[in-house]
């Protein structure tokens, strides 16, 4: 076991650098993508760049007052990804400005790019330690169970088959993006109380030490919430990525393969039958296998349309893209929301996407580095948990849209037209923060430093009296 | 529990390199395919967004491409719509292009690489790639004549040539439509339009029956049996053949009549110069006969049938029938059975005769100049082929002329001026029949060949429609 150290050092300079790379990526982008198309510095490209900029700093100055410690590389990487991302979303207005039905989206997910970052700012401002989130274990449970309840309400809407959104007033709101955090605060909270317990208990069989029936409570909650998304709320997406955040996190917490493969196992269970049961779900699979079947390419609902012209943009982009505002991204339904990594590829190139993947990978890893630093099981699980959820996030959307993997609706974090996802992800990134603030803070000096090293596993500078984490 | 993070970490990067391994699969292995795939319609996107090169006759765009307001910025628009639709065809979105718009594509959207030099400037300040324009050889004055004589309901075309250089001064046929319907962004109201132009009887949307439609040539075949007879040396000037009123044909109950109305009854025997003045058939399947298939087919061959080419748009092949017993020889001799032709072909047999015996190429671009209106192309004349020797082409004008002066032609007659034509009637049992003129003029200097033909006629209508066309088309030629 390898010592993690934490570096006493608070790196908020660092980060107002790259802050500034990040402000020239989000502003320039978006004034790439108006480039001929629009007045050059509108009324809208100002309020972009102040949105970026003063929501930038303004976290940026929060961090430097209540969490010094915090990761420096984080925030930056978030502000280019939303900065792309609305970019594109901008990019793709333009075509149809001109008519007078249509609303920008880009507007829309400015302001909610203000919300979301200001959430976060909240956020930070008031919850100070992650661990306080601790004692809303249970809470979170309910709060959970009432969002992904509520689009089954008079309230929920259904689009194109999928009932996860919630009308309110103004807008629709996707309530499942923010249960995926409070599902992650509870089960961060659940395992990190009750581990020892799921831990001793059980029969061994082989290399596969079994859990005890009753500690296999939160894996039964867990295929219950997924399953659950899956038939009653049609959303496959949702279904695996709370599925994933959940594997994960019993991962992390009993260090024990046989869980996940249990965990597996009922999922394919769960899965075959949904795909026996559930025409959309066999549709989604036989558009995957047979996307270029011209029957299948024109079947509508539920056919290749949409995943056929996505890997039609990507094939056209190639190497190095047309540019930004070059290409015609604008011909893939969805281009703006599930569809912006194809749009994405097709005017940025290969070479654009892999920047923007690479950036996905270096924050699920600062996600990652928190949960190793920060001393606590809770502060852990949840770093873990949620850095996952991203990386899984990614992976299903990005290998759908490749065809790697069947393609299911799910919104790219940071990217995608959407306020619920933006506000979600900005909540996250938040609380990312704060872990990492725990993780990279300096131990308080105690009445003296231990002349030993570090104990192993839990990394950084033990405190006296803190009992270390067992590990593994 | 850091060693589980430290796993979920691996499993996490794991997953970014399966999704960089499948991006750079699509976009870097397959992206070749996958641009080029026929659902993938960027290409045909960015090909409508572009200004395209305009079409001109004598100076003025028959089709250009003006700026429109909707997602593909131009909309190609066509001037005197009917009048030019099957030499122009149409650029659709929703319907492909044909006719010009396909044969010059590269030309017209600046692909091509004879505007390579044109982009590269264009790319270095900042202009949008620009298309060619084309001016065609067709003369507005006579292409409007030729699409007025040909009367509105009647399917026929008109084709007139200028011998010496190949150049098509007039290329006409009705029905006719408007390239405009086609051409619209609007996918809904342009499958409508394409519905219900199929529905017109004797259109065709894609082909154009000067270039595309073969059809039964009848008595003007007789002309190229002429011309092998000549050429082969066993027939001349002073040659009788036998002129029965109907030949009995061998293996065959029926017999091959000559024509009723004719005054072909009046001679038991007749010279080459009889048989083509009054079209008597059954001379000339006697002819073919001594002849023989080989000969026959090597002659039409001679003037082009068989070979597809391209004016720069297609021409289909015309044909002659192979395997023939001896009679169907006799009646593919006199343009009957299973011989095809294209009203191109039948005036590039009438400009072969006026040539002295040289076939020029038929060609549509007078020339071709980039968006700068540098000159990029003006076709030289070029010889197709020579079908049949100088003394042969003398000989076949000078009975032409008499065909017109005494014969069958004599609606063609222009004063002062001698005209060289032949007529044909193919009998088509269902649909009523063919009529034809073939000509030129002067005979001595000639300006002009003409190509006439009207489909599914009586034989009183078809004459009246051809020779005295011919006679307009001649004189419009002559006076200018």
């Amino acid at each position: 076991m390898s010592d993690v150290l934490t570096v006493a050092k608070s790196r908020r300079n660092v980060e107002a650098l790259l802050l500034l790379v990040a402000f020239a990526v989000a502003v320039g982008a978006n004034y790439i993508a108006g480039l001929d198309r629009e007045e050059p510095f509108n009324p809208y490209f100002w309020a972009q760049a102040s949105t970026f900029v003063g929501m930038g700093l303004l976290i940026h100055i929060i961090l430097r007052v209540r969490a010094k410690y915090a990761d420096p590389v984080i925030l930056p990487i978030v502000l280019a990804l939303n900065g792309i991302g609305l970019a594109m979303i901008h990019r793709l207005d333009l075509p149809r400005i001109d008519d007078a039905a249509f609303t920008p989206v880009a507007q829309q997910q400015l302001l909610w790019t203000g919300v979301a970052i200001s959430a976060a700012a909240v956020l930070l401002v008031f919850l100070k330690d992650h661990r306080i989130l601790r004692r809303f274990t249970y809470i979170s449970l309910i709060v959970s169970a009432v969002l992904l309840l509520l689009p089954l309400t008079p309230l929920g809407l259904e689009i194109n088959g999928a009932r996860i959104w919630i009308s309110v007033g103004i807008g629709t709101f996707q309530p499942g993006e923010v249960a995926k955090i409070t599902l992650a605060v509870f089960f961060a909270g659940y395992l990190s109380t009750n581990r020892d317990l799921i831990l001793l208990a059980g029969k061994k069989i082989g290399p596969l030490q079994l859990p005890r029936f009753q500690d296999l409570a939160p894996m039964v909650a867990a295929w219950f919430v997924s399953i659950g998304v899956l038939i009653f709320q049609r959303d496959l997406g949702s279904s695996i990525l709370f599925f994933g955040l959940f594997m994960a996190m019993i991962y992390v917490a009993t260090s024990r393969v046989s869980w996940v493969l249990i965990g597996l196992a009922l999922i394919g269970v769960g899965g075959y039958f949904a795909l026996q049961l559930f025409s959309h779900v066999a549709l989604r699979f036989d558009s995957w296998i047979n996307a270029f079947d011209p029957e299948v390419y024109n079947r509508a609902p539920g056919g290749s349309g949409q995943v056929v012209q996505g890997l039609f943009g990507l094939g056209s982009g190639g190497l190095a893209g047309t540019g930004l505002g070059q290409g015609r991204p604008d011909l893939v339904t969805y281009a703006n929301s599930d569809m912006i990594i194809a749009a994405l590829g097709e005017e940025l190139g290969l070479i654009g996407i892999c920047a923007i993947v690479m950036l996905y990978v270096l924050l699920v890893s600062r996600g990652f580095r928190a949960a190793l630093g920060t001393k606590d099981g809770f502060g852990k699980l949840l770093a873990c948990g949620l850095s996952f959820t991203i990386a899984l996030q990614c992976f299903v959307v990005i290998g759908g849209i490749t065809r790697l993997i069947p393609l299911t609706g799910l919104t790219t974090p940071f990217m995608s037209a959407g306020g619920s996802s933006l506000l979600a992800n900005w909540l996250i990134v938040a609380l990312l923060l704060l872990i990492s603030e725990a993780a990279r803070r300096p131990a308080p000096s105690g009445p003296m430093t231990s002349p030993f090293p570090d104990p192993p596993g839990v990394g950084g500078h033990p405190t006296p009296g803190h009992p270390t984490e067992a590990t593994r | 529990m850091n060693q589980a993070i430290r796993r979920s970490w691996i499993v996490a990067i794991g997953m970014f390199t399966l999704i960089l391994g499948s991006l750079t699969y699509v976009q870097f292995f397959q992206a070749e395919a996958l641009s080029t795939n026929d659902w993938n319609n960027r290409q045909i996107y960015q090909d409508f967004g572009r200004p395209r090169g305009a079409i001109l006759v004598d100076g003025r765009a028959v089709a250009e491409s003006v700026p429109s307001n909707d997602q593909f910025n131009y909309q190609r628009v066509y001037k005197q719509p009917n009048l030019y639709a099957h030499l122009t065809g149409y650029y659709s979105l929703v319907n492909g292009s044909t006719h010009l718009e396909k044969a010059e594509s590269d030309l017209l959207s600046g692909t091509s690489n004879e505007l390579f030099y044109d982009r590269v400037v264009r790319l270095f300040s900042n202009e949008q790639v620009a298309g060619a324009s084309l001016e065609l050889t067709i003369d507005p004055q006579l292409q409007q004549l030729a699409f007025d004589l040909i009367p509105d309901g009647q399917k026929g075309t008109i084709v007139v040539t200028e011998p010496r250089t190949g150049n098509i001064l007039a290329m006409a046929s009705k029905p006719s439509y408007d390239p405009n319907l086609i051409a619209a962004h609007d996918t809904s109201a342009v499958i409508e339009n394409v519905t219900e132009l199929s529905e017109v009887p004797g259109l065709s949307i894609y082909t154009n029956p000067a270039t595309e439609s073969l059809v039964a040539p009848g008595s003007v075949f007789k002309l190229v049996v002429a011309a092998a007879a000549l050429e082969s040396g066993q027939f001349d000037e002073n040659s009788e053949i036998p002129n029965p009123a109907a030949l009995e044909l061998p293996g065959s109950s029926q017999a091959l009549p000559n024509y009723v109305n004719g005054n072909c009854a009046s001679r038991s025997t007749a010279d080459l110069e009889f048989a083509l003045e009054q079209s008597c058939n059954t001379p000339f399947a006697q002819i073919a006969w001594e002849l023989g298939q080989e000969r026959v087919s090597q002659q039409a061959e001679a003037f082009g049938f068989g070979e597809e080419f391209f004016i720069p748009t297609r021409v289909v092949a015309s044909s002659f029938p192979e395997e023939l017993d001896q009679a169907l020889l006799a009646y593919s001799a006199i343009g009957q059975y299973d011989v095809k032709v294209t009203p191109l072909q039948m005036a590039m047999v009438s400009a072969a005769i006026a040539n002295d015996g040289v076939l020029m190429k038929p060609n549509l671009i007078k020339s071709v100049r980039a968006p700068d209106l540098e000159l990029l192309e003006s076709p030289q004349p070029e010889v197709f082929s020579e079908p049949i020797s100088g003394d042969t082409a003398d000989q076949l004008t000078e009975w032409m002329v008499n065909v017109v002066e005494n014969g069958t032609a004599r609606g063609a007659q222009v004063s002062g001026v001698d005209v060289a034509g032949k007529t044909g009637t193919a009998e088509l049992s269902e649909t009523g029949d063919n009529a034809w003129f073939t000509g030129f003029a002067p005979a001595n200097d000639p300006q002009v060949a003409v190509s006439i033909v009207m489909e599914n006629v009586d034989i009183a209508t078809g004459s009246q429609l051809t020779s005295p066309s011919a006679q307009r088309i001649i004189e419009a030629v002559l006076n200018q």
